[in-house]
């Protein structure tokens, strides 16, 4: 029998030598400067305005897309749970077929339906109302971000509800029960290790994204990704991107250690 | 109840709306003429062109290459992982979990840019070798998550029952444990294929040199206007998973199927 | 008991489905693979000669010129590109062997000449460098002195490219872009030194100053500016002044002449507060494995039809004058293609800063957005 415990073991090496390994390179990388001498200043640039800013906005828009995703997946979760297992292939055909075209390219097609003399706004302009382009505003960010991230809320719901017991809605039914009561005492309860995975898959993507404010925040919102990102990519400065990715690294962590409590078992996030 | 029927269809109706609104764009786009995206009339060019043109296709190749091998060696990685970890009690196998929660719950910015200067520090040149290795790691964690559940649904007594009857440790597992595993290890796989496949922010830094997968190719373009042959060879690739998939759920023995599963119910 | 055994047949059964359908998928994919792919064995059959590692701008070639060399020479190219001077830099920095030949912008070669990571080139084995204009040249030693180590590719100004249907006012200066009345009809560009150059001409200051008092308050113009922009961006400006998006955008004069064929309403002007000069040149790296045939790629590209040829191609000036030779009147008399003296003395160079000052600027930019 103990030899099985040894089947685990490739894994724990390559998950040590490319997760934890790299990380400890980002920590490396986040407290020196360019010098290599050690500094806190990459760490506690973080609580400069701009980077606050962007912070701030980052999760103003990830706690948006969350809510809207959860309000929109749930309601899906519990109508497919209705019309039954079957259904089931709805799920494949809807979430994850589009993923087949590339997500920069269907995040880079609602510019073709949002912007000036996109589809929408052309039709608009047929109708008689006035030009307009959401292209450059948080709402076009979080529209990008709740299509992309909306399968990762689903799946898990989807998966928790569609395995609860009809018979314990119909005891509790029998009892006296009332649709919003089975709903808040059952099911809800039921769901929630769904609900919990379902925020974190949703809300750590959502909350470092860059690409999607890229394409469709014409570069006029800088989200805390993009600050990463650009450190990196165009200024050059690792030191600093390093630094204010371990923040927004351990930020993360915190946020959902809270979060998994509820999900011991990791019941929510299988597929 | 019909009224909350009606109103559920309506709700499924306006999310497939939703999702299928920027893809069936992109395919209308892929038949017009003109690049921009104002209708000039219908046109086949764009295909012509993406089979004239080397970068598209050796993207593609790329991409579809780099999923087949990451998520084939996750498959295997995990499924090793899961019976491994299922052994294992209390501390020890929380310990395992939690490691499998880090790249999951670190974005794919910071498991990127950790991987790009891990292989910079160590010395390792950028190529497919790099790519491959950055995709198996965030895709294991998936495969084990798919497969635990049902590794721990599988009854013990079975494996012990044909043990005793004489059967080895590793024949028992094929004959006895896997087939009980395999819906979990085959969407394990599917959904880690599909994860390697639209990856872009991990590629994005842990590519070499001339090495470019669709959506790194994509989001060079991007600044400069798309060209219309890559939306032509999305609606390809869309079409052609989704025709398998319709002979996979549709096709014959689908009716039977369907009884049975009634029957069980 | 006959539950569970039902149970598992139909697990095998719905597994099986879903096992043909996986294996279907791997066929599709093996077909793909066969169809793309060429052995390495018929690699070198094909190219005798080895390789050449090319890192260009996005779209910065008529790519039949890669098929022509690769045929003519022997020589394979392996081919990336990049969007940004800055993102080219670490990546060659982290591995400077990754690429054997890249083109850069003027202040980017300073840089990396400072770096070491660029080596002189060997004029004996480019016969073509002669067509190569001298007056180019000169302008040249400002950052590579001697013209060790670059090799021009393409040359232009940076200016405003706006609709005349849209902005009925002579375009002469850079204060166009804060008139209220083109209010989200602007479009900026996205990167840090053409942003402020914009902002320091403006000002009356040198866009190479190092002052952070003029940084400053070329910060807070911008600042006050972003209320008016439509949207940062870099080479997207082209598409979306051709599609009639913005009426003013400031642009490279390279794109000028494909957006006017495109969109004739279109013109170009330099301010006359002046502006900035710019070279992209080819240099050859430190750390190239394949230097001979690296200089082959380059005197290829020297040779004047293969200048014309680009020419036509991507539209951006060439300094090529065997080439130039060839272009039509109409194009080599536009001053937005060819600035004339006249602009070129409004002009100025970027120069290399210095890694601190480079983190000053990317410090305000951030401050901007």
């Amino acid at each position: 029998m103990n030899k099985k415990k040894l089947l685990a073991g490739p894994y724990l090496l390559w998950m040590v030598a490319f997760t934890v390994i790299p990380l400890i390179m980002i920590a490396v990388y986040g407290f020196t400067d360019r010098t290599g001498a050690f500094t806190w200043e990459n760490v506690t640039a973080m609580i400069r305005p701009e980077h606050m800013k962007a912070l701030w906005l980052s999760l103003k828009l990830a706690f948006l897309c969350t809510a809207v995703c959860l309000f929109l997946a749930y309601p899906l979760a519990l109508i497919l749970k209705a019309k039954g297992v079957k259904k089931g292939s709805f799920v494949v055909m809807v979430f994850i077929l589009p993923m087949w075209m590339n997500f920069l390219l269907r995040t880079y097609a609602w510019l073709n339906l949002l912007d000036d003399g996109g589809i929408l706004c052309t039709l608009l302009e047929k109708l008689g109302l006035a030009r307009f382009s959401i292209i450059g505003t948080n709402t076009a960010i979080v529209l990008g971000m709740v299509y992309n991230f909306l399968p990762f809320m689903v799946l898990p719901l989807y998966n928790v509800i569609s395995k609860i017991d009809e018979n314990v809605i119909n005891a509790a039914r029998d009892l006296g029960a009332n649709g919003f009561q089975v709903f808040r005492r059952i099911i809800l309860p039921l769901s929630f290790p769904g609900i919990v995975s379902g925020i974190t898959m949703v809300f750590v993507p959502s909350m470092t994204t860059f690409a999607i404010s890229d394409l469709l925040g014409a570069r006029k919102i800088m989200l805390i990704g993009n600050i990463i990102e650009q450190e990196f990519s165009t200024a050059a400065n690792w030191n600093l991107g390093s630094g204010l990715s371990l923040v927004l690294m351990v930020f993360i962590l915190i946020s959902m250690a809270a979060l998994s409590h509820y999900d011991k078992n990791g019941e929510g996030t299988s597929f | 109840m019909r009224v909350k029927k009606f109103f559920s269809q309506i709700y499924m109706a306006l999310i497939f709306i939703f999702m299928y609104a920027p893809i069936v764009t992109l395919m209308v786009l892929s038949f017009n003429e003109n690049k921009g995206r104002r209708w000039s009339g219908f046109s086949l060019k764009w295909y012509g062109e993406l089979f004239q043109s080397d970068m598209i296709l050796s993207a593609l190749g790329n991409t579809l290459l780099i999923a087949f091998i990451s998520a084939t060696a996750a498959t295997v990685l995990g499924v090793l992982a899961c019976v491994g970890i299922n052994s294992l009690k209390g501390k020890a196998r929380n310990a395992y979990l939690a490691l499998n929660n880090i790249p999951m719950l670190n974005s794919e910015l910071v498991t990127g840019l950790a991987m790009m200067l891990a292989f910079i520090a160590f010395g390792i040149s950028f190529g497919y070798a790099t790519i491959i290795v950055a995709h198996i790691t965030f895709c294991v964690p998936y495969v084990v998550l798919s497969v635990m559940p049902k590794l721990r649904q599988t009854d013990k007594s079975v494996y012990e029952a044909a043990v005793d009857l004489g059967a080895k440790p590793v024949y028992a597992f094929f004959k006895v444990v896997l087939p009980e595993l395999m819906p979990g290890i085959v969407s394990g796989y599917l959904l880690a294929f599909t994860m390697s496949l639209d990856d872009f922010i991990i590629t994005h830094f842990t590519k070499g040199a001339g090495i470019n997968t669709l959506s790194t190719l994509i989001y060079s373009e991007v600044r400069k206007g798309i060209k219309p042959s890559m939306n032509a060879l999305s609606t390809i690739l869309f079409v052609s998973v989704l025709i398998l998939l319709c002979a996979g759920t549709y096709g014959p023995g689908r009716k039977k199927k369907t009884e049975k599963r009634e029957k069980v119910k | 008991m006959r539950k569970h055994a039902e149970r598992k047949g139909l697990r095998q059964k719905h597994q099986g489905r879903r096992v043909q359908a996986a294996a279907a998928l791997g066929v599709l994919m093996a077909s793909v693979l066969a169809g793309c792919g060429l052995g390495e064995g018929d690699m070198a059959a094909r190219y005798p000669n080895g390789e050449v590692k090319v890192y260009n701008w996005g779209e910065y070639i008529d790519e039949e010129l890669i098929e022509q060399f690769q045929e003519e020479y022997g020589i394979r190219v392996i081919y990336d590109t990049f969007t940004t001077n800055e993102e080219m830099f670490p990546k060659l920095q982290a591995e400077p062997g990754m690429y054997d030949v890249v083109c850069p912008s003027d202040y980017m070669i300073e840089k990396m000449i400072q770096y070491d990571m660029v080596q002189p080139l060997d004029k004996d084995k480019l016969p073509h460098y002669d067509n190569m204009g001298t007056a180019y040249l000169e302008k040249m030693e400002e950052f590579d002195p001697g013209n060790q180590y670059a090799l021009p590719y393409t040359w232009g100004t940076v200016g405003i490219l706006y609709n005349t249907s849209m902005v009925q006012e002579p375009v002469d200066s850079w204060d166009i872009l804060w008139d209220e009345t083109y209010e989200n009809e602007i479009i900026m560009q996205d990167s840090v030194r053409d942003a402020f150059m914009v902002a320091l001409k403006r000002l009356g200051y040198s866009c190479n100053t190092t002052d952070e008092g003029q940084l400053e308050e070329a910060m807070v113009t911008l600042r006050d500016q972003k209320r008016l922009v439509k949207a940062y961006a870099i080479d997207e400006v082209r598409d979306k002044m051709i599609d009639e998006a913005a009426a003013l955008g400031v642009i490279y004069s390279g794109e000028y002449l494909y957006c006017k064929e495109e969109n004739p309403q279109l013109a170009y002007a330099v301010p006359q507060e002046g502006s900035n000069i710019w070279f992209d040149g080819w240099v050859i790296t430190s750390g190239a494995q394949n230097v001979e045939n690296a200089h082959k790629w380059l005197d290829f590209l020297c040779t004047a039809e293969a200048a014309y040829k680009n020419f036509e191609y991507i539209t951006y000036a060439t300094p090529n004058t065997a080439a130039q030779e060839m272009i039509a009147a109409e194009y080599l008399e536009d001053p937005g293609v060819f600035a004339d003296e006249e602009t070129i003395g409004r002009c100025e160079v970027y120069r290399y800063l210095g890694d601190e000052m480079d983190n000053i600027y990317y410090e305000f930019w951030k401050k901007v957005k």
